[in-house]
């Protein structure tokens, strides 16, 4: 039985997990100074539209890069996974 | 007063070989764990003379037959390394035993330097495999098909301490700690309930609160008594139920809240009564639940989260730790616990950056939607496992790391230099400087002492009893003044 994902919750959550890591990725690595809040104010829509495109393209490129290394005969690897208990 | 946490951890890694139609797990171990090359580690015993591990923390000594390898299968299965490591070969899985530290982020660096140590030694045996063949090893604790292997946790505790305390105090934290040390799992085994994904690797695989077993019928609890160090004063408890940890922030959160619980345990700072009616369902329970909303009941009737269950622990600790000075690292470890939990509770996709079972399930949901996958397909299982691939070009917990997705706690640098230097501060310096200086004349080594074959006369064992004592401040200045072992017998009688 196939369950498809739809563009669930979890989904959009998770673009916007990564989203918030990345504004406090750029805050953590700060500005070293310059421009003040004010202006920051009046330019916020457009920033933070300008950013949802970055942050897209940033999830774009993580996840062709995951497809690029990802295991090519995922079936076939996964079967043949076998460990033997340990400890 | 709580004794210091000394710590260490031993990961047993999954091994296989692509391609191998007659792969045999032994066999590999042995070639992955002699193609690490340390010039000085080739003929040394592992000394099994000081090894118990039948003895039971209840009290008494379990039969059974005890393992000692003879000579040549002992050098060919065992390395110490100099940083003061033990790589090994532990029944069909390679083994990494990290140095003794004596705090939570030590440990990090030096679990890292492992999976280097495992890698540069993946990498030399692969080219030795006939072509078209490469060797994989996982840094994860199942298959997915029901076998699972461990990843154990040591902390170095007061003998005074009664054992019935630490089962009572440590069994609800341990249900409910993996709410932030799951390494995260898809699907289910071990004829667990149906699940698309849960927190733990593990948590499928315990089945009883109590015992010494490891390998079946595996405990919550374990029950070794092996303190590796003077079993008047210490004990070593044994963790078997965590999860081998990808992320930085994760083991370093590991390490120290349940550092920090034991420490409680010691001094008798957990007066509440958070005693669970069913902690091997509850464990299990709580790692088949992703939302966090399952809510487990206790003894008294009450019914918590594993969330708020934590929460409880990390109030009496913040408690514990306003009346007294706890250890140096204790501080930045209580103040990440709170935000942890506080994000937990209200979304836990904040912490995709720092907590494994949260990291992995936002990456192969976000390539699930990306491709129209769901969760039984091959790719979402390849996904998890490769989470753990211990290759650095291969690796998606390396790739998300080289992106900057995840949040460090160590630098390269450190790691680097844990792959051969021991840390200063514990009897690991002592056993790593003997195998520098003289190497050629150590004839065994194990946790607690280290034994040297000069000329003709009697083997001369060093005990080491003291985990903190063999320091860089103990013993540098009497390493440097005997140039070899035998004048270092000699100083240590004098």
């Amino acid at each position: 039985m196939k369950r498809r994902i739809e563009l669930s919750a979890h989904a959009d959550a998770s673009l916007i997990a990564w989203a918030n890591m990345s504004e406090s990725q750029q805050k953590q690595k700060g500005t070293g100074g310059g421009q003040g809040e004010g202006g920051a104010a009046a330019e916020g829509g457009k920033k933070l539209a300008k950013k949802g495109e970055a942050l897209k393209e940033e999830m774009d490129a993580l996840m062709d890069e995951i497809d690029e290394v990802l295991e090519e005969n995922a079936e076939e690897f996964v079967k043949n996974y076998v460990q033997r208990g340990g400890e | 007063m709580a004794i210091p946490k000394v710590m260490g951890t031993e990961i047993e890694y999954g091994i296989t070989v692509k391609n191998d139609r007659d792969f045999d797990p032994i066999s590999s171990c042995v070639l992955l764990v002699n193609a690490y090359r340390e010039e000085r580690a080739a003929k040394i015993l592992w000394d099994y003379d000081q090894e118990n591990p039948l003895a039971d923390a209840r009290g008494f000594q379990v039969d059974g037959e005890k393992y000692t390898p003879n000579q040549q299968e002992n050098i060919a299965r065992n390395k110490t390394l100099e940083n003061g490591a033990r790589y090994y070969v532990d029944h069909a899985h390679p083994e990494y035993s990290c140095p003794e530290v004596t705090n939570p982020r030590d440990l990090v660096v030096h679990e890292k330097a492992g999976e280097r140590i495992v890698e540069i030694s993946r990498r030399e045996a692969s080219a030795l495999l006939p072509e078209g063949m490469e060797m994989l090893i996982h840094k994860n604790n199942s298959d997915h098909k029901g076998n699972s292997y461990g990843s154990h946790e040591n902390y170095l505790m007061d003998r005074r301490t009664s054992f019935k305390q630490i089962v009572e105090h440590l069994m609800p934290f341990f249900v409910s700690r993996q709410v932030y040390s799951g390494a995260g799992k898809v699907g289910s085994e071990n004829r667990g309930q149906r699940c698309d994904y849960q927190l733990s690797q593990r948590a499928d695989f315990f089945e009883t609160e109590v015992a010494l077993d490891t390998m079946v019928k595996r405990p919550i609890i374990n029950t070794r008594d092996e303190p590796h160090a003077d079993r008047e004063k210490y004990r070593r408890l044994h963790v078997i139920v965590g999860d081998a940890n990808m992320s930085e922030y994760t083991i370093w959160l590991r390490q120290g809240t349940t550092a920090i619980v034991l420490s409680m345990i010691e001094d008798g700072a957990i007066g509440r009564d958070l005693s669970l009616r069913d902690p091997v369902r509850a464990i299990k329970d709580v790692s088949h639940d992703p939302s966090l909303g399952c809510a487990v009941e206790l003894q008294n009737g009450k019914r918590l989260t594993a969330v708020q269950l934590q929460a409880e622990y990390l109030e009496l600790a913040e408690r514990y730790a306003a009346g007294r000075q706890l250890e140096p690292w204790a501080g930045e470890v209580l103040v990440e616990w709170a935000r942890v939990l506080s994000a937990l509770e209200r979304d836990p996709l904040e912490l995709a950056d720092r907590i494994d079972w949260i990291a992995k399930r936002v990456m192969i949901e976000s390539f699930m939607q990306r491709k129209g996958l769901d969760w039984d397909s091959p790719q979402v299982q390849m996904l998890d496992l490769q989470y753990h691939d211990l290759r650095p070009e291969k690796g998606l917990y390396y790739l998300l790391e080289r992106q900057g997705q995840v949040r460090r706690i160590v630098t390269d640098a450190e790691i680097t230099k844990a792959v051969t230097e021991p840390p200063e501060d514990t009897r690991a310096y002592f056993r790593g400087h003997c195998l520098k200086r003289y190497g050629d004349q150590v004839f065994g080594v194990n946790w607690d002492s280290i034994s040297f074959g000069i000329g003709d006369e009697p083997i001369k064992r060093v005990l080491m009893a003291e985990p903190l004592k063999g320091s860089k401040a103990h013993v540098a200045e009497l390493l440097l003044r005997s140039k070899d072992a035998a004048e270092l017998v000699k100083n240590l009688r004098a």
